[in-house]
């Protein structure tokens, strides 16, 4: 299953790029699953994903807490709490 | 009616105003951000998450409406770099009369800090960073989830 993941903020800035497609294998099941498969396949994703607990995430733009299974999501979004206003 | 605008664009209060009072309300309550100049702050950044913005600007929005029944309720945001002094968001709610217009301006610019996905980066001299998020904000948001009776 390809994913597209879009980064924003300073996750976009660590990671380098602010989109990219992935193919997490079968055993990736929630949006954390997926933080820790990309933390393992560059520094930069490493970097980026370093502290869990400043992470928020949304699926096909809808916002979710990072134990949600991805299911057949086409966009997963990771990005810094936001301080919009 | 609702309105909803994320843009690059100075945010043109009057134009806003005569579009709130369109709505043919007897009380128009409106909120307005402008850039702070905190510790020498020279230019204001503000990201966002294109398509995911306008839906939770809409969210937060249709929630006001239904809430407080009112006529209209209003949110502009400012993306792109700003400076202090410039206006980086505006919110209106409009009602019959003023407690349900003033309660829902405060719903609309509280909800709209927690809910929508926007970020500042915030520059000084050679220097930028992301702001942080604040604690209060949460609280703030949080205290319109007691359900109203």
């Amino acid at each position: 299953m390809t994913v597209r993941m879009v980064y924003f903020a300073w996750v976009r800035e660590r990671i380098g790029t602010g989109e990219e497609s992935v193919e997490p294998p079968a055993n990736v099941l929630t949006v954390a699953d997926l933080v820790d498969w990309l933390a393992e396949t560059s520094p930069a994703h490493a970097g980026a994903f370093e502290n869990r607990s400043r992470l928020r995430a949304a699926i096909d733009q809808d916002f979710v807490p990072l134990d949600t299974p991805i299911g057949r999501a086409q966009e997963i979004a990771i990005f810094p709490p936001v301080t919009g206003g | 009616m609702i309105h909803i605008s994320v843009q690059q664009l100075p945010i043109d209060i009057a134009a806003e105003m005569t579009r709130a009072e369109a709505a043919e309300a007897g009380a128009v309550a409106t909120f307005t951000g402008l850039v702070r100049a905190d510790d020498g702050v020279g230019t204001l950044e503000l990201e966002h998450y294109p398509g995911a913005t306008e839906a939770a600007l809409l969210k937060v929005a249709e929630g006001a409406i239904e809430r407080w029944s009112l006529s209209a309720a209003i949110i502009v945001h400012r993306v792109g770099p700003m400076h202090p002094g410039e206006r980086i968001v505006f919110v209106a709610a409009t009602a019959a009369h003023r407690g349900a217009a003033l309660e829902a301006c405060a719903y609309l610019i509280d909800r709209l800090k927690t809910d929508a996905p926007f970020w500042k980066r915030e520059t000084r001299g050679v220097e930028a960073s992301w702001v942080e998020a604040r604690d209060g904000d949460h609280a703030a948001a949080a205290r319109w989830d007691i359900s109203k009776g």
